[in-house]
Formats: C-alpha cells, structure tokens, sequence
C-alpha cells in the first residue's frame, strides 16, 4: 500500500528550476532516504510535499492530491515536516512547544502521555522541559523538533537534515530515538540527509538526487554496495 | 499629601489608558511584527459606534459591549484584506498603509459623525471617594480596576488556553506553527480582532474625558507608543508598567515641576524615551532581539 507518491515533480524559486522531475515513493510504515549533494534539491522536495513550496507534477497522499494545499492543511492530513533548521518555538517552553505540536489531535486525553513517551524517549528533554526551546543545546533542540513533530501523531514525518551542526555522537543518539520511535509507532518517514551512513541506518531505500532529478533509485543494501554511492556519499 | 495621592491616582487612570491602546499595539506587533499607527484611529471608531448605539438609545454597557464585538470583525477583516497583503513584505510599506489607514478611518469618522465634539457617558458615576485624605474620581479608579482585569483576562488567554498558545506560535513563527496544523491566516485575523476589541476598551475608557472627535486618539497613540517604547515591545506587563509610570510621572512633573508645567507635560513621555532608548535600547522589561549570523 503506497502511502506517498510523487511522480516528476517540478518547483521554481523564481525563475530558477530547483526540481525537474523527482519521483518517489513511500509505502505505509516504510522510510526513504533523500541523498544528494547541496543544492540538489533535497530540501525542496519535502517543502513540495508540505506545500511551503509550490509544485507541478502530482503529489498523491493517502489516494488525494495535495498539491495546492496550505501547509497547515497537509499538516492536518497526517504530514509533520521537521523543516531544517528545526523550526522549534524559542520563546515557547518544551513543554508549550510539545503542545502546539498537538494542536489538530481531537483526543485530548492522550496528549499528557505522549508528552510523558517523549520525554521518555528524549531524556534530555524532560530536565529542560520548563525552559525555553531557544536555551536548548543544537541536539536538544533538534530532539524537540522531532518530539513536537510526533506529538501531531502524523502518517509520516518529513525530516530535513537532523544531524546538520550536531557532535557525531549526538547526531548518532537523535538518529537512534527517531529509529526506535519508528519501530514503536509504525510512522512512514521520508528522510533528507547528507549524511549517508546516518541514512541507511534507518531507511530501507533512497533515491539519489542531483540538479532536481532522481539519478539513482534502491533498497539501502543496493545503494550502499555501490561504488559511486561509496565514492561520493560514504567516505570511500 | 492630598494632592499627591489625587495626582498618583489620576495619573494611574490616564496611564491605563495608554495602556489598553499600548496593548493593543503590542499584540499585533506579537502576531505580525508590525507597529499598527492606526490602532488609535480604530480605537475612534469603535468609540462613535458606542456612541452611535446609545444615541438609538440602546443602554451604555450594552453599547459598549457590542461596539467591542464589532471591533474585533473589523479588525479582522482589516488583517485579513488590506495587512495581509503587505505581510512578508517591506516592513516599512506596511507601516505606511497602516498610517494611510488612520488618516483613512479618520476621514471617515468625520464624514460620518462631523468634527463636533460628541459627550460620550462615562460607565462610571461622576463621583468622588476620599482615600487617605485624597479626593479622587470614581472614574479614575474604575478606569485602573478596567485594565487590570483586561490583563488578567489577556495573561489567562494567552498562558492558558490552547487558543492563546496557538497566537503565540503563529507570532513566533508562522511556517513552523502551520507545520503543527495551525491556520496562520485565521489566528492573525484572530489576533487583530482582539487587538481592535482592547482598542475600542480604550475609546470607551477615554471618550468621557476628552469627549469624542475624530483625533481624540491621536495624543493617546503618542502616549501609547512611548509606553510601549520604554516597557518592550515584547512584554505586555511591562508595556502597562510603562504606561502607568508615564501617566503618574506626567502629572507629578506638571505639578511639582515648574518649568515644565501643565503646558509642557507632553515632553515627559519624550524626555523617558530618550533615556530609556540610550540606557536600555529593548525597554524596561523587553527582550534584546538576537539575530544570528
């Protein structure tokens, strides 16, 4: 069952052609990486499908064309997108920020134990649970934006870039808790990452961008016994 | 001792009601980052609608209170057809529509209502308590006790309910709150109706005094703007500290100042912001904006 589906997606900043035509494909509960070098069109992808970017082509959520939507509308469909640059709240509190993550969910009761699963899931974040989200370190602050992005209870996640300007051991800690909130809640992820070998560590397939076009499309295994992946993504 | 206290007192009044129009100013600078020069002129035209309201004899609270229920549709509709098309723009376009539009409602009121002074009823009986020795307005006292409610009311809106947590987010960042599913259009509608209902507190608070014209805000926006200046744009506690501070201050230096007398009293509020400005350039109790690089 496809949960996402784009097929030769085209966007424009400006006159500028930053997608021509990107397809891809998610299947409910699965996740995909995006790999590609800066300017491929990585970013542009997911702000296509949460519509904070405009696009030709078609984008089929769930059976229904979002294309054209607002952003907070695809957001009330069941798409969190966790932007670069994390996108938290800074004068908000965690706490406050875990709650504007919850703002669609109807079943108000079960928001204070999901606050409690990722608190759980982010110990981190429970001692710095009064304090504003701009006093956060950069990985704390990327674990809020995950967290708050899960409290949404979304059908998938857009995540952009949630190792960039982290230590590679923190960046390793986020990546483990996205895996196991993955495997605990069964959400289908498409994941932007430079760094490939954090990718496949949570990914079943990828495809390869360069200038706004898929150039390569496989199962991680595929993808990483590759010698030109190794080359340009793996570090030989 | 007497004249102290009336002074402190009245000067709390006045200041409260540079306060309710502060606020104002400072909850659609929260939610779209602009200064809106037209919140006095609103604030007019919520206060000839009261008024039009009890010259059909409808009764005064009434009057008021649909006056504030109105304003808040105007407010938004203002947002929703002429700010948002400037919004993400050039700030400073927007400040300039916004101050096309107080010399717009201005026109208007005046087209509508003349320029002749209206008596406007005061909520409050016209009369006199003594406390400690000072003789001092039930007005006055009704006025402060007004706007403390109003911010006790605007703190629980916004610290505890999820409406107020939403125009927070909206005002914080508006992409990353419509990535939670927040509708930014309708909350800055939202937060310009509320902002037009606390105006049109000030007009009715204010209209009794100076009796209602066209321009009778336009000294009160000055005021306003000077409050919110020395509290911080980003503290609506500190704004009405602010505005306290400069209605007591304004009439303690009118009396017991003699070169600056009741003539001149108007610089006081100048004189404050130019300290503030060069000592503590956010405000009294602002935040410094931090813009990394």
């Amino acid at each position: 069952m496809t949960l996402l589906e784009l097929t030769d997606v085209t966007a424009f900043y400006g006159p500028v052609q930053v997608l021509d035509t990107v397809s891809l494909s998610v299947p409910e509960g699965g996740a995909v990486g995006i790999l590609g070098a800066n300017g491929a069109g990585k970013t542009t992808t997911l702000r296509a499908i949460s519509g904070t970017v405009r696009a030709g082509g078609s984008i089929v959520f769930d059976g229904k064309d979002i294309r054209g939507l607002r952003p907070d509308q695809i957001a009330q469909l069941g798409i969190a997108h966790v932007p670069e640059g994390r996108g938290t709240l800074g004068d908000l509190t965690v706490r406050e920020n875990l709650r504007v993550g919850a703002y669609t969910r109807k079943d108000r009761k079960n928001i204070a134990g999901d606050i409690d699963y990722c608190l759980e899931l982010f110990p981190q974040l429970k001692e710095r649970i009064t304090s504003n989200a701009s006093a956060l370190s950069g990985g704390e602050q990327q674990m809020l934006a995950v967290a708050r992005a899960f409290m949404a209870k979304p059908r998938l996640l857009l995540l952009d870039e949630a190792s960039l300007g982290l230590a590679p051991s923190t960046a390793k800690t986020v990546y483990d808790s996205i895996k196991r909130l993955r495997a605990e809640s069964g959400i289908a992820m498409v994941v932007v990452e430079q760094n490939a070998n954090l990718a496949f560590t949570l990914v079943e397939s990828a495809t390869v961008l360069e200038t706004g076009r898929n150039v390569l499309t496989g199962s991680s295994a595929e993808l990483k016994g590759m010698d030109e992946i190794r080359r340009a993504y793996l570090g030989g | 001792m007497g004249t102290f206290i009336q002074l402190v007192i009245d000067g709390l009044s006045s200041g409260s009601i540079y306060a309710a129009l502060a606020l104002a100013i400072v909850l659609v600078n929260q939610a779209t980052g602009l200064i809106n020069f037209a919140q006095g002129g609103m604030a007019v035209l919520s206060a000839y609608i009261a008024w039009q309201l009890t010259a059909w004899s409808v009764p005064l609270l009434l009057a008021i209170l649909i006056s504030i229920a109105a304003s808040f549709v105007i407010g938004a509709i203002v947002e929703r057809f002429l700010i948002r098309k400037f919004e993400g723009g050039d700030p400073d376009t927007a400040v300039v529509v916004t101050i096309g539009l107080l010399t717009l409602i201005t026109g208007i009121c005046a087209w509508i209502w003349s320029y002749n002074n209206k008596l406007f009823p005061s909520l409050f009986p016209l009369e006199t308590i003594s406390i400690a020795g000072a003789v001092v307005s039930v007005r006055s006292i009704g006025t402060i006790l007004a706007i403390v409610a109003i911010m006790v009311l605007l703190q629980l809106l916004f610290l505890g309910t999820k409406l107020g947590l939403a125009l927070r987010a909206v005002a914080i960042n508006p992409q990353s709150a419509a990535f939670s599913g927040m509708p930014v259009g309708r909350l800055l509608m939202v937060g310009w109706g509320l902002a037009a209902s606390l105006g049109a507190v000030a007009g009715a608070l204010v209209a009794p005094q100076l009796t209602l014209t066209p321009n009778m805000m336009d000294s009160a926006l000055v005021y306003a703007l000077a409050a919110v200046i020395i509290g911080g744009l980003t503290s609506p506690i500190g704004v009405v500290i602010a505005a306290w501070l400069i209605g007591v201050l304004e009439n303690l230096a009118a009396v017991y100042v003699p070169l600056i007398g009741h003539d001149l009293k108007i610089a006081v509020p100048f004189i404050m912001i130019f300290v503030v400005l060069i000592v503590r350039p956010q405000g009294l109790f602002g935040r410094k904006a931090v813009v990394r690089v």
